[in-house]
């Protein structure tokens, strides 16, 4: 039988390669909120070939608007998205008309949305809320749904550590897509992170409820081994579950899904992807590591396994 | 294996057809045989979501300092003005929902012309009937009155001014209908009151003969008719020389502008039609294409139970869109996204159940004993994950309904429903189908048949 858990430390430290970029870049560039959260809006505006204004012209109109925090940016199709604060839709109007005089052409309006102050503020603390509340009854979901087990509580414990691994994966690769493609955290990215909370859970109950079977099919047997066999039966479906089933939809989701959805399905990808590892290479391990208190030897004699 | 087989098979053929029937259909009406009226009829068209034919999406809130509590009630009446006002504007399909205890969300599916949708709902009149004695002000003319939403009395700034009474306000009104005056030269407008009103009214206008009865929309002078005769029984008529048109326009305000509460746009999203019709039809090509891979794959790997799970995710999909259909869910990506993720939760169960029956073969089980074991054992792991994955969804859709985020609540409704069928699939098609063929082919080599 493979020893998937006797090099858990390596897991551990490669679960940190992934996590640790993504968040420096957030820590450092600050977390890409979109307007849904922040409140303010964009405005995505197509020309006729060659008439698009230039960016100067456009800020000039904004600021003629009374908007002074106008950014503007051009798509591959030659769009112009313009994110400034919140527009009223008399200020809006106005600076269409505008930019229609300046290009001379008339505008054709792809996208426009507006979020006023308050109501972004409130959906960022309700989001949280949403956040916590899925949390919070995971771990009494699975406290309950173990109660049987020895230590029922570690459980949901390493559910919820490997969980937080799972979110911090997520946020990574925002942070990631924030610097290089210029991705935004919006409502849909918020559906990403709680859908990958659940399904993470979904997958760490596969993984446990196959201990706490063979914990009464196997009691002699050590708790270490008991926890690598559970694994290992559960590897051919974690396999087939994720990478032949979900993967292949999300990813055909990924590629020919129009922009829209693509980033929503790259989070939901690696962050579902993220969901399954993480039951086998976190949440296990430190059920182990708990069981033989390996924090005790941490100091003593340096952190191998 | 299995008791019951006709009869399951006969359950699962019957909800096939009935669902494929739904499906398939654009309306359904039923007619009872003897008096051929109709029993039961449907409109089946799908409700496509604003991300995929594009459209206007607001967001209303009541215009109401946060602290201040608001009853349904007075939700309720605002939902429904806002919605005569704006189907009053020829619009097709639009929807007015509340969103949470202060919002209101309205969409308008398809729409270019998003000026005067804005323009009607943001016209938040609030009318009042106000007592201004011999004083008649000139129409355009704004007013301080002591009315308030709130009932909480109003203090001018500026002590000089003058605070006139208001006698009732547009909610006490029962009907407004425009009609032409004896000598048909010019137009004028009927209403009736409701009973609370009509009393007030009468009361009024008999202690009131000869003085000015001004209407205000939106602290706004629309009208200052004088009152000729006392109104008593809640019948009035407002003349003046209107044209036909700016009778219709004073009806439109009288009628719908009585709006209990006031409510202000803190949301606008306009999304043009070739986006949403571009992400339809790739969104569909990415789901063809990605199921395609799973069914080939499912085959391959399993074998027979492979093409079983297949048939019975082909089953379970025509259930969920049959019921999607029905209870006119709005169709939308996150939808479609949510739908593909259920079928992947579908497939999960499938192959729990697959990998513990491959289990049981190898450990030397006969054929039936491994079928009942596959799924008594995998059952607990489908469960309980199964929940967890329900519990979140149900936080998701909480989060959207109170905002209006009908992107989050579409993919958590589409989501939530797809675990709970997915579940009756796998638990109950799947095996019924596996016995089946397990009794049609009589497979001997393991190894072939199942992929050991």
């Amino acid at each position: 039988m493979i020893d998937i858990l006797s090099k858990r430390y390596y897991y551990f430290l490669f679960s940190l390669l992934v996590i640790i970029p993504g968040l420096a870049f957030l820590a450092i560039d600050g977390l890409p909120l979109s307007i849904d959260f922040t409140g303010g809006s964009l405005l995505e505006v197509q020309f006729e070939a060659g008439k698009s204004p230039a960016t100067e012209e456009i800020i000039a109109v904004y600021e003629d608007a009374g908007i002074d925090d106008a950014q503007v940016t051009t798509t591959e199709t030659g769009a112009l998205i313009i994110r400034s604060s919140f527009l009223t839709n008399e200020i809006r109007d106005q600076i269409l008309t505008a930019m229609n005089e300046t290009a001379g052409s008339e505008a054709n309006v792809i996208q426009f949305d507006s979020v006023g102050p308050s109501i972004g503020a409130q959906v960022a603390s309700r989001a949280a809320l949403a956040v916590g509340v899925a949390a919070l009854g995971v771990i009494i979901y699975i406290t309950l749904a173990f109660r049987k087990v020895q230590n029922a509580f570690r459980y949901g414990i390493c559910a919820i550590i490997a969980m937080v691994h799972d979110v911090a994966v997520v946020f990574s690769i925002a942070g990631i897509g924030a610097r290089y493609f210029d991705w935004q955290m919006d409502a849909l990215f918020l559906t990403a992170l709680l859908t990958v909370i659940g399904f993470s859970v979904q997958d760490k109950v596969v993984v446990f409820d196959r201990i706490r079977e063979n914990t009464n099919l196997l009691r002699k047997l050590e708790y270490e081994k008991l926890v690598n066999h559970s694994i290992v039966q559960t590897l051919q479906r974690s396999i087939n579950t994720q990478l032949m089933t979900v993967e292949f939809l999300l990813l055909a989701l990924a590629l020919f899904g129009g922009i829209t959805l693509q980033e929503f399905a790259v989070i939901l990808l690696v962050g579902l992807l993220s969901g399954t590892y993480s039951s086998i290479f976190v949440a296990a391990p430190i059920l182990v590591l708990w069981e033989n208190q390996e924090w005790q030897t941490w100091f003593g004699r340096g952190a191998n396994a | 294996m299995i008791r019951n087989l006709t009869n399951r098979i006969i359950l699962i053929v019957v909800v096939l057809a009935l669902a494929l029937w739904v499906d398939f259909s654009s309306e359904i009406e039923i007619l009872n045989p003897v008096t051929d009226e109709p029993l039961l009829s449907r409109n089946l068209e799908p409700r496509l979501g604003l991300d995929l034919q594009g459209g206007l999406q607001v967001l209303l809130e009541a215009d109401i300092p946060a602290d201040q509590q608001i009853d349904s009630e007075s939700m309720e009446i605002a939902r429904d003005i806002v919605q005569q006002r704006t189907d009053a504007l020829g619009v097709n399909e639009n929807i007015i929902q509340i969103a949470g205890d202060r919002r209101i969300v309205g969409e308008f599916p398809g729409l270019a012309d998003t000026e005067s949708v804005l323009a009607t709902i943001q016209q938040t009149g609030l009318l009042e009937f106000v007592d201004t004695g011999d004083f008649s002000p000139e129409p355009g003319t704004i007013l301080v009155t002591d009315y308030s939403p709130t009932g909480e009395t109003i203090t001018p700034s500026d002590p000089e001014t003058v605070v006139y009474r208001t006698i009732m306000t547009g909610a006490d009104l029962e009907s407004v209908v425009v009609s032409q005056d004896t000598l048909a030269t010019s137009y004028m407008i009927n209403f009736t009151l409701k009973s609370d009103g009509a009393q007030i009214f009468a009361d009024h206008t008999s202690a009131n003969i000869g003085k000015s009865l001004t209407i205000l929309l939106d602290k706004q002078v629309i009208s200052s008719p004088i009152i000729n005769d006392a109104i008593i029984g809640g019948q009035g008529t407002i003349s003046g020389s209107f044209t036909l048109d700016e009778a219709n326009a004073f009806a439109i305000q009288l009628r719908y502008g009585s709006l209990p509460i006031p409510l202000k746009i803190v949301e606008t999203r306009i999304i043009g039609p070739t986006l949403g019709a571009d992400s339809l039809s790739k969104s569909l090509v990415a789901g063809l294409i990605g199921m395609t891979i799973v069914a080939l794959f499912m085959i391959i790997y399993y074998r027979m139970p492979g093409i079983v799970a297949v048939i019975s995710i082909l089953i379970y999909a025509a259930v969920a869109f049959a019921i999607f259909k029905w209870f006119h869910f709005t169709l939308t990506l996150a939808g479609i996204a949510g739908f593909m993720l259920s079928t992947g939760a579908a497939l999960d169960a499938n192959i729990l159940i697959f990998e513990r029956l491959k289990e049981e073969l190898r450990n030397g089980k006969n054929l039936a004993q491994a079928v009942d074991q596959g799924w008594t054992r995998a059952w607990s792991s489908i469960r309980d994950s199964n929940l967890a994955a329900i519990i979140t969804s149900l936080i998701l859709f909480w989060f959207g309904s109170t905002f209006g985020a009908t992107i989050v609540k579409g993919f958590s409704l589409t989501l939530a429903l797809g675990v709970v069928i997915s579940l009756f699939t796998a638990i109950y098609v799947t095996r019924t189908l596996l016995v089946v063929f397990i009794r049609a082919f009589k497979p001997q080599d393991y190894d072939r048949w199942f992929g050991i």
